[in-house]
């Protein structure tokens, strides 16, 4: 998702309401005000909850009800940081609870409602976070001052304690919460927040809260919540997009030891047993026969032909400067290009699943989910229930990456529910997981450049066609026909370019639903720019390095990342024989990053990545050692896409099915990852998904590098690589 | 029919068809669910166990094929020198992310560890590449695997 549609600063204060918890102590509340509220958050509730967001009891336990999700980028560790430097206490004092549904009190400025994404987390609470951390020490203070008798500004915490220095007087904040939550509440922007250089939590590389229960097999996701008397349904999904069960032999499946039930409807078939395992079998022995519907002869290659019908027709403009069509006619030499990116899946390795109880007067959910209002409303609507009476627990997810951003797979879940008296775990298989995901759109992107006679860019011309997934999922930010995450980083690519025009056609695809995918419109957009901008050094004949050096003259950090990158992976060191390095720029998320990739492609035009290095100036680096998890595993992420992933259609079905067709990336086949972190004091940008967009020009432009041979569609055809020397 | 089985130590009877998988067993039988359900035919490894000490894959592993055999999982690998090595190194050197695949990961590590104490890269890439990280913590369970060699020495 774009950061440029959000009208929230990065410095945005936070409203902070303090009062006495229900079992005493203190409360906070951080209300950060929203502009805008899609439909389903539009309900206000009161803004103080007595149990909401931070608080510290008589046993001085912090408590942060975490308003965004875990699904492995460390936001379970990264925003308790925020809290515990400015409160003054340690990370082991602080324990987290997962968040209900509520987009008053937990609501992400940055996108408009109680969601995770967008590499958000830490720009959107940055700012109210620590406020609200100083504002309970500044009150804690004043509590145990007020107690001593004491002037407030002799007096310090540390670890959780207030201490006097002079009389060496203690309190730990246990005994002060009551006290303090009668104070006089400070204005969150009256409290001084610490200069970096202060920091004593920010910046280490802080111990994962997470982690303890994820080496022993006690952290529960989604898929193991067991409620008393559950039963567990497998599901069939028509295999066409759109199509609806003909005939099912039911009698058949309630035959199965362990089955109690078919469910039908209007898409899917799901069959309720006591286990997985009677489920599948009552599913398989079920006989499903499909009424395929209309999209049932759609193939990929219809696909991409509409999307290159669609991009030969000028679209909506996403940025005009100067003017590309003149200078183009009037450069010295003309480059084009079509670049295409595939339909991706998410395969997260937790796979799809919900555990419902639907009764007459309310509804539990226990699902890990990206989005929990837009869920729970999604649900209210179905089962005509007011929101308050859908109860949704929300869970550690095994993988986001996008996927659980969508609600569909709990809609599923809560129309089996609606058959079923009690509760039912709704479990899709690996199978329906990649089949009926909804996909990283398919983008097709024409190029051409202009260069003057000493090979600088003179001209940049970019159109981009494929699905918007904001003019579905958040049509009120879709305006004008423009959808600003499918540009993100192609309508500002970092270069100093003088005559620009960058253009969006939207095409949305039959038969295939689109969504987000880590880093939609970067991880699409970056590939093509960085490959293009090489091919423009190429037909400079400059080096890709010196080439974009020349380029980003304007762009201190940009240039700072690249020369970081460079230097680290040793740039112009000789090399084997077809091995090769190449090179990728990026600013997204409000964060740079450059990597290098070293790759060698054998004669059989097989490709083996070596070594990817990394320069990353994401500001202040609130934990170092998340960011260097996040590009290592970032990296591999867009490296699976890049070298294997690829959705396709054939006769209106998913072909692929499971890890042997869509296939990741493996222990064996992953390269050494290195992280070079810039020093900064810049406000923090996002980090989730930086380095997924990053890797594959690298890696391609490592291909032309070694081979002459130019990858303008992912994946990468290992056939075209094939030496016929 | 029903089946006798011994898991961590602890013999549990179940009713189930002879055909289904121990995962399912473990998961919804017997409500034992850090062994985790990923592809369901043997490919990703998020299921591995122990069946006497072999690393195997649950989620294809008949209960009715187990027999006599000590199943060990997630939850008692800690019991074991190995598993309780690899526990701490996956800590020390912070390698989860979701954490989703790692209880199958700790399972083929601690196995790895226990017939080759001293593995080289080469054969823990032959050791760990049937299990799937899609978080991409691969660099840090390489080391952390050596990491936790080093540690079985001090």
């Amino acid at each position: 998702m774009a950061h440029h549609v959000c009208v929230p600063r990065l410095d945005r204060r936070g409203f902070l309401k303090v009062g006495a918890a229900l079992s005493g102590g203190l409360v906070i509340n951080v209300a950060v005000p929203i502009a805008f509220r899609p439909p389903w958050a539009a309900e206000v509730g009161p803004s103080f909850d007595p149990n909401a967001f931070i608080r510290i009891d008589r046993r001085g336990v912090v408590t942060l009800v975490m308003p965004m999700v875990e699904m492995g980028q460390g936001t379970y560790t990264a925003l308790p940081m925020l809290l515990a430097e400015e409160l003054e206490v340690a990370l082991d004092q602080v324990r987290l609870e997962h968040a209900p549904p509520n987009d008053v009190l937990y609501a992400n400025p940055m996108l408009h409602f109680q969601a995770t994404g967008m590499s958000s987390s830490i720009r959107a609470f940055w700012t109210p976070l620590r406020q609200a951390g100083a504002v309970g020490r500044t009150l804690l203070i004043a509590a145990a001052a007020n107690r001593w008798r004491v002037d407030p500004g002799r007096c310090r915490a540390q670890r959780g304690v207030i201490l006097h220095p002079t009389s060496t007087r203690r309190l730990p904040y246990g005994e002060l919460v009551d006290d303090a939550a009668t104070l006089p509440v400070p204005a969150a922007d009256s409290v001084a927040l610490k200069d970096s250089r202060e920091f004593t939590l920010i910046g280490t590389p802080a111990k994962r809260l997470d982690t303890p229960d994820k080496v022993n097999g006690l952290a529960q996701f989604g898929i193991d919540v067991r409620v008393p008397n559950m039963k567990v349904a497998a599901i069939a999904i028509s295999p066409v997009f759109g199509g609806k069960p003909k005939s099912v032999n039911e009698a058949a499946a309630r035959t199965v030891k362990g089955v109690c039930q078919v469910v039908r409807i209007d898409n899917a078939v799901a069959v309720v047993g006591d286990h997985m395992w009677a489920a599948k079998k009552g599913l398989i022995a079920a006989a499903i026969q499909w009424d395929d519907g209309p999209l049932a002869t759609i193939n990929s290659s219809d696909i991409i032909r509409q999307l290159e019908e669609a991009s030969k027709q000028p679209g909506v403009v996403a940025r005009n400067e100067g003017d590309a069509e003149n200078a183009l006619a009037g450069a010295a030499q003309r480059i084009d290009a079509i670049y295409q990116v595939p339909f991706l899946a998410h395969a997260a390795m937790e796979p799809m699943n919900c555990t419902v109880h639907v009764r007459k007067d309310g509804c539990d959910l226990w699902v890990g989910t990206q989005v929990p209002t837009r869920t729970q409303s999604l649900v209210a609507e179905i089962t005509g229930l007011p929101k308050d009476a859908v109860k949704l627990h929300n869970q550690l997810l095994g993988g986001g990456f996008g996927r659980r951003l969508e609600a569909d797979g709990t809609v599923l879940a809560v129309k089996i529910a609606q058959h079923v008296d009690g509760p039912v775990k709704v479990l899709w298989s690996r199978e329906e997981d990649i089949q009926h995901d909804m996909y990283r759109p398919y983008y097709y992107d024409r190029l051409s450049a202009g260069l003057d006679a000493s090979g600088k860019p003179v001209a940049w011309t970019h159109r981009l066609c494929g699905s918007s997934i904001y003019a579905r999922y958040l049509p009120q930010i879709f305006t004008n026909g423009l959808d600003h995450d499918a540009v993100e980083a192609a309508a500002e690519p970092p270069y100093h370019l003088p005559n620009i025009h960058v253009d969006y056609v939207r095409v949305e695809p039959p038969g295939i639903p689109t969504a987000f995918w880590r880093g939609v419109g970067p991880t699409h957009n970056v590939f093509v720019v960085e490959s293009f901008i090489d091919e423009l050094a190429a037909a400079a004949k400059q080096d890709p390095v010196a080439y974009r050096k020349t380029l980003l003259g304007h762009n201190p950090r940009a240039l700072g990342v690249l020369e970081l990158a460079t230097r680290q992976a040793g740039w112009g060191r000789p090399l084997p024989a077809r091995r090769a390095r190449g090179v990728s720029v990026q600013f997204a998320f409000d964060t740079y990053l450059s990597q290098v990739a070293e790759v060698e492609v054998t004669t059989e035009g097989s490709v083996q990545v070596h070594r990817i290095v990394c320069a990353v100036d994401c500001g202040i680096a609130i934990n170092p050692d998340t960011i260097a998890a996040q590009v290592e595993g970032g990296a591999l992420f867009g490296l699976t896409a890049a070298l294997y992933g690829n959705i396709t259609l054939k006769n209106g079905r998913v072909e692929q099915s499971n890890f042997h067709d869509y296939q990741p990336i493996r222990i064996d086949e992953a390269p050494r990852i290195e992280t070079h972190l810039v020093r900064s004091a810049a406000s923090p940008g996002g980090f989730g998904e930086a380095p997924t967009a990053a890797v594959a020009p690298a890696v391609t432009n490592a291909i032309f590098a070694a081979t002459g041979k130019r990858i303008r569609t992912l994946p990468i055809d290992t056939a075209l690589l094939k030496s016929t020397a | 029919m029903a089946f006798t089985i011994k898991v961590n130590g602890i013999a549990h009877s179940v009713d189930v068809d002879a055909d289904t998988p121990l995962l399912w067993v473990l998961r919804d039988v017997l409500g034992m669910c850090g062994t985790k359900f990923g592809c369901g035919i043997a490919l990703c490894g998020a299921c591995t166990v122990h069946l006497d000490g072999t690393p195997t894959r649950s989620c294809v592993t008949p209960v009715g094929s187990i027999g006599n055999q000590a199943i060990t999982t997630i939850e008692a690998i800690r019991k074991t020198p190995q598993g309780k090595a690899v526990q701490q190194a996956w800590l020390d050197l912070e390698v989860v992310q979701c954490g989703y695949c790692q209880s199958g990961q700790i399972m083929s590590a601690a196995a790895l560890l226990t017939n080759t104490p001293k593995p080289s890269d080469a054969e823990i890439d032959a050791a760990m590449s049937g299990n799937v990280c899609r978080c991409g913590t691969y660099q840090r369970i390489r080391a952390a695997i050596h990491h936790a060699a080093g540690m079985r020495e001090d």
